[in-house]
C-alpha cells in the first residue's frame, strides 16, 4: 500500500524539509511505492526531483488557488489524494502549514496523529515512533492505534536521500467544498532568497550580548560564509533588534540542524529548548560562567566583537 | 463577541523533565505548573477584545482536578467563567473532542488556544477542534483584529509572515507578539474565587494514540574550549572532528 508524502515548496523547488519527508517515507516504505503530492504552481521538472528523494510519482493539484497556503483546501486536497491512492499513512514536515493542515486530515480521515517524529518507526508489534516532547527535554515512545497513520517529522529524523530516479509527475483535480477556500490571504510579507531557519544545516544566532541591531552584519557575513541562516534570542526579537521568526526557543522557532553557534546568548533553559536537538553546538560568549558552555560541544571564551569577524576569516581560509 | 480560550496546564519553562514507574509516568515532584505560555497569550488577546467590544471570555481545560489553580489563574487575569472537563488529557485527538462537543453546544464566536502545548507541542488541537466544528483553524496567528463579523489576522511563515481575514466562527492558534501576557491583580485574585468553574465528564474517551514509554535524551558528552586566539582551530574541529562543515 502505498504511502503518501505531503510536500512544500519554496521558490520554485521543493522545500529540503519536503524531500526529507519523502526520504522518511522511502525509508519506512519497505518496497511499497510512495506518492508526493504537491499544491499550486510549480514546474513539472522541479516536481520530479522529489524522485531523488524517494518518491515515485508526484500527484500535482496545479490549482492556482492553492499557491497560498490555505489550510482547509490543502487538508482537503491531502485526503482526496490519500483516497485517491488508498494511502493509509501520511508523511509530512513540520511547519506552520504542515502542522494546522496534518491536523484537519487527522479528523478527516480517521487517523491516529503524531507531530515531532524523531526516528523512522518501529513495527515490531504494533506502530510505534518516538516524537520529542517537552521542547526537546524528553522523547515519548508512541503507539499509533487507529489503521491510517500520520506523522509529521522533525528535521533530521532521517538522512536524505538523494540518489533516487526521477519521479514521474500525474496532474490531479480535486473537487473542494463550499467551505474550503473561506480564509481570504490578503498579502504575503515574507523575505526572499535567504535560507530559511527551520531548513537551515547551519543556524547563526545572536543574544542580547551583540550589544544593537547594527552589530548584526557581522553575524550575517559568518553567516553567509557558511551557508546559514541567521537566528536570535527572545529579548532580541521582542526590542525589535530581529524580526519574530528568527526567534529561536522555546516560544519560537524549535530548529534542529547539523551546526547551531550562538554569539551573545546566556544558554537561558527556554532558548536551549529550541536549539537541543542540534548536531553540534558552538557557543561563543565572553563570560567563561555562561550556562550555555554546559550545553554545547564546543566553545571560545572571547568577545563576540573579536571572535566572530576571526572566525569569518578563518572559515573562507579553509573552502 | 462570546469567546472560548483553551488553556492547558503545563510545566512552568524552567523546569527540569524527569520521570517515574518505569518511565511510564511524568515525575511532577517539585515541579511548578502554569497556563501553557502560548495559551496566555490568547488569554491576554480574547481578554483585550472582550474590554474593547463587550461579551464574555470562558476558559476551558481538560484535566483532573489538580489544575484548578491554574484555571483559577486565567480567572484572575480577567475571564469570566471556566469550563474543567474532568479527565487526564491523553492525546490531542481526545482534547480537542472535549472542547468540540462543548463548543457544538455553546456556539461560541471565536476558540483562541495556544499555538501549541508546551509538554506535548503537538500544534493540532485547534486543527482538530476547527475541522470537529467545521469552521476555518488558523495557527500561528501573530496578531488579531475583528470588524464586523471578520477577523484580520497575521500568521507566521517560515521566513515572514501572511495576512488574512476569515470570518467568524473561527478558531485559532495564537502565539506573541498577538497581546502582552496579562499579570493577575490583587481584586482579579480575589474575584476569581467565586467566579463560577463548572466541572464535567467527558463526552467521550476515544483516544487514537497510546504513551507507551518515556526516554530522556542521550547525555552530551563535555565541551571542548578553544582559545579565542585560535580561531583556526575551531574550524579545524567543526570540519574533520564534527564533521559538520
Ligand atoms: C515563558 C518564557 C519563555 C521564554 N522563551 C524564550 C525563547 O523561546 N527563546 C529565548 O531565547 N529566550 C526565551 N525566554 C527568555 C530567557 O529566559 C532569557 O531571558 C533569554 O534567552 C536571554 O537572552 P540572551 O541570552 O540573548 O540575553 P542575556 O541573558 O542578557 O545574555 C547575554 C549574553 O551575552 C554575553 N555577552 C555580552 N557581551 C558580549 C560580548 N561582547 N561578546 C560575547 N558575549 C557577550 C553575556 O555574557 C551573556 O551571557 C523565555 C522566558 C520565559 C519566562
Ligand atoms: N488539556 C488541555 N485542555 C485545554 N486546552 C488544551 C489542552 N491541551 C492543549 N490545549 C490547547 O490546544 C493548544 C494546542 O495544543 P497541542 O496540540 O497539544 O500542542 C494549546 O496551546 C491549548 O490552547
Amino acid at each position: 500500500m502505498s504511502i503518501l508524502v505531503f510536500i512544500e515548496s519554496a521558490e520554485g523547488a521543493i522545500k529540503k524539509s519536503s524531500l526529507e519527508a519523502v526520504s522518511f517515507a522511502a525509508a519506512m516504505a519497505n518496497g511499497s511505492p510512495v506518492v508526493a503530492v504537491a499544491m499550486g504552481s510549480i514546474d513539472s521538472s522541479a516536481l520530479a526531483q522529489a524522485g531523488a528523494a524517494g518518491a515515485s510519482k508526484v500527484l500535482h493539484i496545479a490549482d492556482a488557488r492553492l499557491d497560498q497556503g490555505i489550510i482547509q483546501a490543502y487538508a482537503t486536497a491531502i485526503a482526496a489524494a490519500m483516497a485517491k491512492e488508498g494511502a493509509k499513512t501520511l508523511v509530512l514536515a513540520k511547519s506552520s502549514l504542515g502542522d494546522p493542515v496534518a491536523a484537519r486530515v487527522a479528523i478527516k480521515t480517521n487517523a491516529s496523529l503524531v507531530s515531532n517524529v524523531a526516528e523512522l518507526p518501529n513495527t515490531n508489534g504494533g506502530f510505534k515512533v518516538k516524537r520529542s516532547i517537552y521542547t526537546g527535554k524528553a522523547f515519548a515512545e508512541v503507539e499509533l492505534t487507529a489503521e491510517t497513520k500520520i506523522l509529521a517529522i522533525k528535521k533530521n529524523a532521517v538522512t536524505l536521500k538523494e540518489d533516487g530516479a526521477p519521479a514521474s509527475v500525474e496532474a490531479f483535480s480535486v473537487d473542494f467544498g463550499a467551505n474550503d477556500f473561506g480564509m481570504n490571504i490578503t498579502s504575503t510579507d515574507k523575505t526572499t532568497g535567504e535560507i530559511l531557519l527551520p531548513e537551515a544545516e547551519i543556524v547563526v544566532s545572536g543574544g542580547r550580548g551583540m550589544k544593537g541591531p547594527e552589530n548584526w552584519g557581522m553575524l550575517e557575513d559568518l553567516a553567509k560564509a557558511l551557508g546559514a541562516a541567521t537566528g536570535c534570542s527572545k529579548p532580541v526579537s521582542d526590542i525589535g533588534w530581529r524580526p519574530h521568526h528568527e526567534h529561536v526557543g522555546q516560544t519560537g522557532v524549535k530548529v534542529s540542524p547539523n551546526l547551531y553557534i550562538a554569539v551573545g546568548i546566556s544558554g537561558a533553559i527556554q532558548h536551549l529548548a529550541g536549539v537541543n536537538s542540534s548536531k553540534v553546538i558552538v557557543v561563543i560568549n565572553k563570560d567563561a560562567d555562561a550556562p550555555f558552555f554546559k550545553a554545547a560541544d564546543y566553545g571560545i571564551v572571547g568577545d563576540a566583537f573579536e571572535v566572530v569577524p576571526k572566525l569569518t576569516e578563518a572559515i573562507k581560509a579553509a573552502k | 463577541m462570546k469567546i472560548l480560550v483553551c488553556i492547558s496546564h503545563v510545566p512552568d519553562t524552567t523546569s527540569k523533565i524527569s520521570f517515574t514507574d518505569n518511565h511510564t509516568k511524568f515525575d511532577s515532584n517539585g515541579v511548578q505548573f502554569i497556563i501553557g505560555p502560548y495559551d496566555d497569550y490568547a488569554l491576554a488577546r480574547a481578554i483585550e477584545i472582550k474590554e474593547a467590544t463587550g461579551g464574555t471570555v470562558t476558559v476551558l481545560n481538560v484535566g483532573e482536578a489538580d489544575t484548578e489553580p491554574t484555571i483559577r489563574k486565567a480567572l484572575a487575569i480577567g475571564a469570566d467563567d471556566a469550563i474543567r472537563v474532568n479527565a487526564f488529557p491523553s492525546d490531542s485527538y481526545f482534547v480537542a473532542q472535549q472542547i468540540a462537543s462543548i463548543a457544538k453546544e455553546e456556539k461560541y464566536d471565536m476558540i483562541l488556544m495556544g499555538r501549541e502545548s508546551i509538554d506535548f507541542n503537538g500544534g493540532m488541537v485547534h486543527g482538530m477542534v476547527g475541522e470537529m466544528l467545521g469552521i476555518p483553524s488558523v495557527s500561528p496567528v501573530m496578531k488579531l483584529e475583528v470588524e464586523g463579523g471578520k477577523a484580520k489576522m497575521a500568521r507566521e511563515i517560515e521566513g515572514g509572515k501572511e495576512y488574512l481575514e476569515v470570518s467568524l466562527p473561527l478558531v485559532a492558534g495564537c502565539q506573541e507578539p498577538i497581546a502582552e501576557w496579562k499579570i493577575p491583580n490583587m481584586r482579579g485574585i480575589m474575584s476569581a474565587r467565586t467566579k463560577p468553574l463548572k466541572v464535567v465528564e467527558p463526552a467521550s474517551n476515544d483516544t487514537r494514540t497510546k504513551l507507551s514509554q518515556y526516554q530522556m535524551p542521550a547525555a552530551k558528552g563535555a565541551v571542548k574550549m578553544v582559545s579565542a586566539d585560535n580561531v583556526a582551530e575551531l574550524v579545524s574541529l567543526l570540519k574533520n572532528e564534527a564533521k559538520v562543515l
